[in-house]
């Protein structure tokens, strides 16, 4: 356990520096979309909750995790659709109008 | 039992154990998802960076439908189903909707993260070693009160509850014993994992702790707001990945986590709060007393028509968006108004003040979504220089953000904010329905200023008057 804490510790602290030196560099422009990428990321979470609902190890942690599984599922796909959606709006002037 | 075998098969046709195949997709969709912010950096490369989030998440759920504990999948084809009907709609919402459908958002994500969490506790009680019960415990508390958080901000955005705060004595004691109470039973329960009757209060009590945070909170502080609970679905996130020891969920939660904080503090900043100020000090209750009693303070008013005749004369326009342009649906006016203006050879820039609207760059967005090119939206550090060489500011429905009090005036509650120099162009223009003051509810000594024409009447009414103008003017 202890060794797996440690590695797990460094890992989180690595990837938050990463993500601090990646997100400075969106630009403002950009922070509408960047909330709802992001938030469609941390729908990761349905892979804790897809094995809940399939290892049917009782029938509360079946429940629990297949509303889990909804709720996430709805996050990546409304997320990703509606990221996409904002971005495709964005245009730079047009040279002859 | 073929499921399980036929999982077992794909493992064996790349003559590697399952568990190494899952756990080299969630190597590869780790990467996938650091790139995907990174191609978030600019406009040019930002679908590729959706793209890219898109490849990560499906390869994570497919290598872990192959996790050799499923016994069935029934469940989980089910719930995906019903979730991306949900979602769909969901992802469809209006540009306007966009800052209640994120809070909402959260709302889904932390009840994924707290239920998981009470999940993993009552299968495992009483076998659970002090550290994964501790990061349980800020599991399930921080997705707790993140979900109700989420779901009254989502309310405010969407006007169904009072926007204005609402705050009494000693409200902050109250709301951080409940957060209080909530940490002792964790700490109760690292002790004695087998307190199974006790696990209910420690998720019951962060969810009245989350609505009771958000009370006191107002409309315009809704930017930091979002952006806080962003950053808290993403840290939940992360300690489900310590308990589960999933480590695509620590970086995932880690990557979010650090980005909504990242917008938190420049949403602050650019409101020069500190985070406790925005999250225990109460902002925008109207202040009756700084109405100076009894003076007559006269404005200078103009029609559309003058309006227009004035901005069709200038050299350069800038225009401040606000949050009630967005409110009046005027952004697809204003866009005409800008292509009547640019085929005059009058050149048009928008100012964008980090908190206007309701999250952070949302006005962006619907100006974007106006077809308004984006290298014509300046950010405010950008564009504070321009002023004084812009002949027309016109102000669409943005109210503190332009207040110069906040430069000069130690006693109003925007001091020390950093604002839009409007009040150095030449001439200022403000369309405004009334008079009445602005989320932080004070009064704004631009709109008495000599060159300052204010424009009363609907932003999307007036717009279209003016568009009519320069059209119709024969010049």
């Amino acid at each position: 356990m202890p060794s797996s804490l440690i590695e797990s510790l460094y890992i989180f602290m690595l990837a938050g520096f990463v993500g601090f030196l990646v997100i400075r560099r969106v630009s403002p422009l950009l922070h509408t979309p960047l909330m709802s990428l992001t938030n469609a990321l941390d729908a990761i979470a349905v892979v804790g909750a897809i094995v809940l609902a399939g290892e049917h190890k009782s029938t509360f942690a079946t429940v629990l995790g297949t509303i889990a599984v909804v709720a996430a599922t709805c996050n990546i796909v409304g997320g990703f659709i509606i990221t996409d959606r904002m971005l495709k709006m964005f245009k730079t002037s047009r040279p002859s109008k | 039992m073929t499921e399980h075998i036929l999982a077992q098969y794909v493992g064996f046709i790349f003559l590697i154990p399952t568990r190494y195949v899952i756990e080299s997709v969630y190597l590869i969709a780790s990467v996938l998802f650091i790139f995907s912010l990174h191609w978030m950096s600019s406009p040019a490369t930002a679908r590729r960076g959706v793209l890219a989030g898109e490849i990560g998440m499906l390869l994570a759920i497919g290598g872990t439908l192959l996790h050799k504990d499923i016994v069935d999948w029934k469940w989980i084809a089910a719930a995906l189903v019903l979730g991306t009907i949900i979602g769909i709609p969901l992802g469809k919402v209006q540009m306007t909707a966009v800052p209640q459908r994120t809070a909402l958002s959260h709302a889904f994500g932390s009840l994924c993260v707290t239920l998981v969490g009470t999940a993993e506790f009552y299968l495992n009680s009483p076998g659970i070693s002090p550290f994964t019960m501790s990061v349980l415990s800020m599991e399930v508390i921080l997705g707790s009160l993140t979900f109700t958080g989420s779901l009254m901000a989502a309310g405010k955005l969407q006007e169904i509850l009072p926007q204005r705060p609402i705050t009494y004595k000693g409200q902050n004691i109250v709301n951080l014993s409940f957060l209080a109470v909530a940490v002792g039973i964790a700490g109760y329960l690292v002790m004695h994992p087998g307190a199974k009757y006790m696990f209910p209060f420690m998720v019951f009590i962060p969810l009245i702790f989350g609505v009771l945070m958000i009370i006191p909170i107002g409309g315009a502080d809704m930017p930091t707001v979002i952006s806080l609970l962003n950053s808290y679905a993403g840290l939940s996130a992360a300690a489900m990945g310590f308990v589960l020891n999933n480590k695509l969920l620590i970086i995932a939660g880690a990557l979010d986590g650090s980005s909504g904080f990242i917008l938190s503090v420049i949403m602050s900043k650019a409101m020069n709060r500190s985070f406790s100020n925005v999250l225990f000090g109460a902002f925008g209750q109207v202040q009756a007393a700084a109405a100076g009693a009894g003076e007559q303070k006269t404005v200078r008013s103009a029609t559309p028509e003058e309006a227009a005749g004035i901005l069709a004369a200038a050299n350069k326009v800038v225009v401040v968006p606000g949050y009630g342009m967005a409110v009046a649906q005027a952004q697809h006016k204003v866009r005409e108004m800008y292509d009547a203006l640019t085929k005059k050879g009058v050149e048009v820039k928008f100012a964008i003040h980090p908190v206007a609207g309701r999250m952070p760059g949302h006005m962006n967005v619907l100006l974007a979504e106006a077809d308004i090119p984006y290298d014509r939206l300046i950010e405010m550090d950008d564009i504070n220089g321009d002023f004084p060489q812009t002949d027309v500011a016109l102000i669409i429905g943005a109210n503190d953000v332009t207040n110069p009090a906040a430069r000069t005036d130690a006693s109003s509650p925007i001091y020390g904010m950093p604002i839009l120099d409007v009040d150095k162009a030449r001439t200022v223009m403000v369309i405004k329905r009334g008079m009445s003051p602005g989320f932080a509810g004070i009064d704004n000594p631009l709109y008495y200023d000599d060159k300052t024409l204010m424009l009363f009447g609907d932003a999307k009414a007036f717009v279209g008057n003016i568009v009519r103008e320069l059209s119709g003017g024969g010049h």
